[in-house]
């Protein structure tokens, strides 16, 4: 018994340190989000005299993120539910349905899951201002749909074709359309997949930098992340405020991601990083 | 992957109606552009004039023959270092130094250690530009209160400490997700293994190099790929901490691009970059893919 304890020490040691490496940093933001600029300076990692709201209160309401909130709401929840919706379809094509020409156009979908954003913007930017969608939702929700679609893909692909054959073809037969049989019976199946997917998607639209940086130039319709980037411009040295405005940014994706923890990290470990 | 058959009596075109509202938007917003950034590689254009010159490889020429280009490039290959080789190190030594068996309390570390992954890059870049302020960053405040005061910096203004400094960050970043993924399959090696080599007197090392590592060849190869390829594309961080400063000390290819593109309208030229960009990236997946099918049949 002691033995395996002395063996334990030096084990939890290490994971304590490479933790409180990760938390020192975030902890200090957190802290001074709560903070004035001197409080700040005489102890960066001391908990606030005060809880005080006023960076909260001056970054949401003057600086505007109320509004980059919204805009970012709008377009995870439509990227997110568009993207799942459309990649469970193609999913159960390419794994259980007949799909002539399945041999081309999987490699086809799999580019633009390993191309960066940075390969497509620039003509991007050119289309969807001939199209006259720049400087709307539309520029930043059509392109992420579209590489969330090839990941998505993938992924729910990857589902359909280990789903139970069985189960498929007894439906068929009991008179259960395709369609019929993908909501009825594939559905409560897939819902560990989707859920995953889900909170993927999410993540990654909501922290989305380049396309909303260069597709958006009305102010009112920056999201969260850019919003932030223009903001620290603005107030370099105040870190207190861009504390409490990066706080705004981040809360939301870590309140899901404790949540679902159990789905986002089987999805990342799934090789599934895309930022 | 095998043809899944029609049934008696169904069209075998069936498929075709499911994928194709997907693949209508994927063709629009990733194919099509893919392709017009390796088209308009090939033409010189400022982006708004109605005239595109057609001008073959001479982009290619210009970027290879560009100063700024090869020094991008090399602080993306110093960002691999950061972003790839450290992180995988870490994480290695972790998993070899951490019992197989699961560890009561694991969960709690694994939620914080994966913590980075989740926040916005321009978050990161946030935090940590607030770290290295050279007024009022903690970094500096520890220094001098160790009595360090002359290893203080400028850190992010620094010519020769900005490219590390900011390449520290993507070590932050990338760590956790190394050890959990290495975590994660030490899992699946089974514990025979390990006895067995005991008994025929394989010390610890021996052990890590002949079964740890062999038995996380799958889990190597997602890490390599994932963080080499953060590292080659990195823009958000760099944007947010540095704008590619102070000079072109910390420029990647990745904020060239940009600022190539959208600052100074060359588009041609940029794509020319971004299509190299997207070949390197191509590449390394697939190389690493292939290492790692290779190393299977091998061994099977």
């Amino acid at each position: 018994m002691n033995g395996r304890v002395k063996n334990l020490v030096p084990r939890y040691l290490l994971l304590v340190f490479f933790s409180f490496m990760v938390l020192l940093p975030i902890s200090g933001l957190f802290l001074g989000a709560f903070k004035t600029d001197t409080q700040l300076i005489q102890g960066p990692f001391s908990l606030p005299q005060t809880w005080n709201l006023d960076n909260f209160r001056q970054a949401w309401f003057t600086g505007r993120f109320n509004i980059f909130f919204k805009n970012s709401v709008i377009v995870s929840i439509a990227v997110v539910a568009a993207s799942v919706f459309l990649s469970v379809l193609t999913g159960y094509a390419f794994g259980l349905l007949p799909l002539p020409g399945k041999r081309w156009l999987f490699p086809l979908i799999l580019l633009g899951y390993m191309v960066p954003f940075e390969a497509v913007i620039i003509p991007l930017y050119h289309f969807l201002d001939l199209l006259g969608l720049r400087d709307s939702y539309w520029a930043l929700i059509l392109p992420q749909i579209g590489l969330s679609v090839s990941f998505g893909t993938l992924w729910m692909t990857s589902f359909f074709e280990n789903a139970p054959r069985d189960l498929v073809d007894a439906a068929a037969m009991d008179g259960c359309s395709r369609w019929q049989t993908l909501w009825r019976v594939l559905w409560p199946l897939a819902k560990p997949s989707v859920t995953t997917l889900v909170v993927l998607i999410f993540m990654w639209t909501w922290n989305e930098f380049l396309l909303a940086l260069v597709l958006i130039q009305d102010e009112t319709l920056r999201t969260l992340p850019v919003g932030l980037a223009f903001f620290q411009g603005k107030y370099t040295a105040n870190i207190p405020l861009l504390a409490a405005g990066a706080l705004i940014v981040a809360l939301p994706t870590v309140i899901v991601y404790i949540l679902f923890q159990r789905f986002f990290i089987r999805g990342m470990l799934g090789g599934a990083v895309k930022g | 992957m095998r043809a899944n058959k029609a049934y008696p009596g169904e069209n075998k075109w069936k498929g075709w109606l499911y994928l194709l509202p997907g693949l209508l938007i994927y063709l629009a917003f990733t194919f099509y552009p893919i392709l017009e950034t390796v088209r308009t590689s090939f033409y010189e254009w400022n982006g708004f004039s109605a005239q595109r010159t057609w001008v073959g490889l001479q982009n290619y020429q210009m970027v290879f023959s560009d100063a700024q280009f090869t020094s991008a490039f090399l602080h993306n290959l110093v960002f691999i270092l950061f972003y790839c080789v450290l992180p995988v190190f870490i994480g290695l030594l972790l998993a070899s130094v951490l019992s197989r068996r699961a560890l009561p309390g694991m969960t709690f570390f694994r939620t914080v250690l994966f913590l980075p992954q989740v926040i916005s890059m321009v978050v990161v870049g946030v935090i940590w530009r607030w770290i290295f302020n050279p007024q009022f960053g903690p970094l500096n405040i520890l220094l001098n209160a160790l009595g360090l005061s002359g290893l203080t910096r400028a850190w992010l203004g620094d010519f020769a400490l900005a490219l590390p400094a900011v390449g520290s960050i993507g070590t932050w970043v990338q760590y956790g997700f190394c050890m959990i993924l290495f975590l994660a399959g030490m899992q699946h090696i089974s514990e025979e293994y390990y006895e067995a080599s005991s008994l025929d007197g394989a010390n610890a090392f021996q052990q890590f190099v002949h079964i740890t590592i062999p038995g996380l060849r799958a889990e190597i190869g997602v890490a390599l790929v994932t963080t080499i390829i953060a590292a080659l594309r990195v823009f958000d961080l760099v944007y947010v901490t540095t704008r590619g400063g102070p000079g072109n000390a910390t420029l990647v290819v990745g904020f060239l691009i940009y600022r190539s593109a959208f600052q100074q309208n060359r588009i041609g030229y940029a794509s020319a970059i971004a299509t190299l960009l997207m070949l390197m990236i191509l590449a390394v997946s697939l190389l690493i893919r292939r290492l790692q099918t290779g190393n299977e049949e091998e061994s099977a």
